[in-house]
């Protein structure tokens, strides 16, 4: 775990290049947390932790090289600051993409391979009850184009399954998720991320 | 493939209001490009386009070449979703549900009930609730974009006038919408009934505005985009994403006008970002004023 310098309040940021960000905030603030958009290597140097939204994976990747984000966001990851992807996000933290394009660049910072859009198109986007682990209940999960967990390797821990499939994984600093905790009004699973950092 | 291991699993559920609307928040502070064939869907996925909007002519071209505007060959739609691994939407004409039954059967990610194409119904806008898939609809005005939200749509774009190159249109109406939406957050409970009958919309979702300050949905910019500027000024307006049609292909050079437009609609509030990418990108598509256009499609739809 990174530990901030003082005991000022912890800054959460969002990747704010594209996609649901502005859900993500909304959660965050509901749990009373600090936010910042993360648009640029200045927006970068003031958060603890940082959330990866879903959007379009490839959109993303691009704008993470040309906003020069790709390179200090992978050594703050290497050094510990905690981070969760949800979808798109999950893409990009992935050691390994399947079905995505060549030149998409992934963090290599969790050791799962995914496959993009693997549920298929939008008519077959879902929502569906899952189970996750230390939460009591169900979580409402909406899964949008979602990718899936094709591979994982056994220091990853499985948090959620939806049928046979991993769909909320954890290794080490590295919180991902196949569905949007975002979308929902349950904000059970960013608190479990917010405690951790 | 792998599709039928998890079906029903548990319980779930397709085609739902969260669904839909998921799809739609997907594609924030995102660019979706009009591409015409395969080799523009690339171009597009290539320079960071979020979706692509498939269809046969742009706007530009509609609006020379006149006559009656339809939905797109098939042939030509599954041509582009062969090619791209992003959302492809497709239009279908207003009140016209069998061109969007046909869309959906195509599996199309997102349905356009555009105005840019020749309408099909003079009063009747498409049942969108009884679809799975999602539908974007063009508003000019907030009671228009709510009328559209309770036939289901799933997004909202403001029309503008597509096809002219020219953001005015699309600025009075990103003005209009936005604008009521903040005049509902002041107003008072009493006040709501009377917006509701100025607007011609259901009262509860004129409640929700008030509560929630914003739409059920996601409001994005549609129509006279042809600058990475133009896309910073919807976003600054309030557009939460920009669609651009005829702004990209019909410029001098589409590929490096696309990606800064990609890169000013992140960036929307940083000129010296969006200074860098506006610069030697060729000449953008000429575009006509408006008191030089014979039929304005923000006025198809009610």
């Amino acid at each position: 775990m990174r530990v901030s310098q003082n005991s000022a309040k912890k800054v959460v940021g969002v990747l704010a290049l594209q996609g649901a960000f502005d859900s993500h905030e909304r959660m965050l603030s509901e749990l009373d947390v600090a936010t910042q958009e993360v648009r640029t290597p200045q927006d970068l140097s003031v958060v603890d932790a940082l959330i990866m939204p879903g959007g379009e994976s490839t959109t993303m990747s691009q704008l993470l090289e040309s906003s020069e984000l790709y390179e200090p966001i992978k050594k703050m990851i290497h050094e510990g600051m905690p981070v969760f992807g949800t979808c798109a996000g999950m893409i990009l933290l992935a050691k390994r993409i399947f079905d995505g394009r060549d030149d998409q660049v992934s963090f290599n910072a969790i050791d799962i391979e995914v496959q993009r859009n693997a549920y298929g198109r939008q008519v077959d986007s879902f929502e569906a009850e899952i189970q996750v682990e230390r939460l009591d209940g169900a979580f409402h999960a909406v899964f949008i184009r979602a990718p899936r967990i094709v591979n994982l390797s056994p220091d990853v821990e499985v948090l959620a399954k939806f049928g046979s499939d991993v769909v909320l994984a954890r290794q080490k600093n590295v919180l991902v998720a196949a569905f949007h905790p975002e979308l929902s009004d349950d904000k059970r699973v960013h608190e479990m991320f917010v405690k951790e950092i | 493939m792998a599709k039928r291991e998890t079906e029903n699993p548990g319980k779930s559920a397709t085609g739902s209001m969260l669904v839909k609307r998921g799809l739609a928040e997907m594609l924030k502070g995102g660019v979706i490009m009009d591409v015409v064939n395969p080799e523009q869907a690339k171009i597009a996925e290539d320079a960071g386009a979020c979706a692509v909007m498939a269809l046969e002519r742009v706007p530009a071209d509609i609006r020379r070449d006149g006559g009656v505007a339809r939905m797109s060959d098939p042939e030509m739609i599954t041509g582009i979703q062969a090619v791209c691994s992003i959302p492809v939407m497709a239009k279908a004409r207003i009140g016209h549900f069998v061109e969007a039954q046909v869309l959906e059967s195509l599996g199309v990610d997102f349905i356009d009930e555009s105005e840019v194409l020749t309408p099909a119904d003079e009063a009747h806008h498409i049942d969108k609730l009884k679809f799975t898939i999602p539908f974007v609809c063009g508003a000019t005005n907030l009671g228009e974009a709510l009328r559209r939200i309770s036939e289901g749509a799933a997004l909202i774009r403001s029309k503008g006038e597509a096809g002219t190159g020219n953001i005015v249109e699309a600025v009075r109406h990103l003005r209009s919408i936005i604008g009521d939406i903040r005049k509902i957050t002041q107003a008072d409970s009493a006040e709501l009934f009377e917006w509701a009958k100025r607007l011609q919309a259901p009262l509860p979702l004129v409640q929700e505005i008030a509560e929630t300050g914003w739409l059920q949905v996601p409001l994005f910019c549609a129509g006279g985009i042809a600058t990475p500027s133009d896309a910073a000024l919807a976003m600054q307006l309030g557009a939460q994403a920009v669609f651009v049609g005829s702004g990209i292909f019909k410029s001098d050079d589409p590929a490096p006008r696309a990606k800064a437009i990609v890169e000013a609609t992140t960036h929307f509030r940083d000129p010296e970002i969006i200074a860098k990418v506006s610069r030697n990108l060729g000449g953008p598509m000429t575009g006509i004023g408006m008191d030089k256009i014979e039929q304005r499609y923000a006025e198809r739809g009610w």
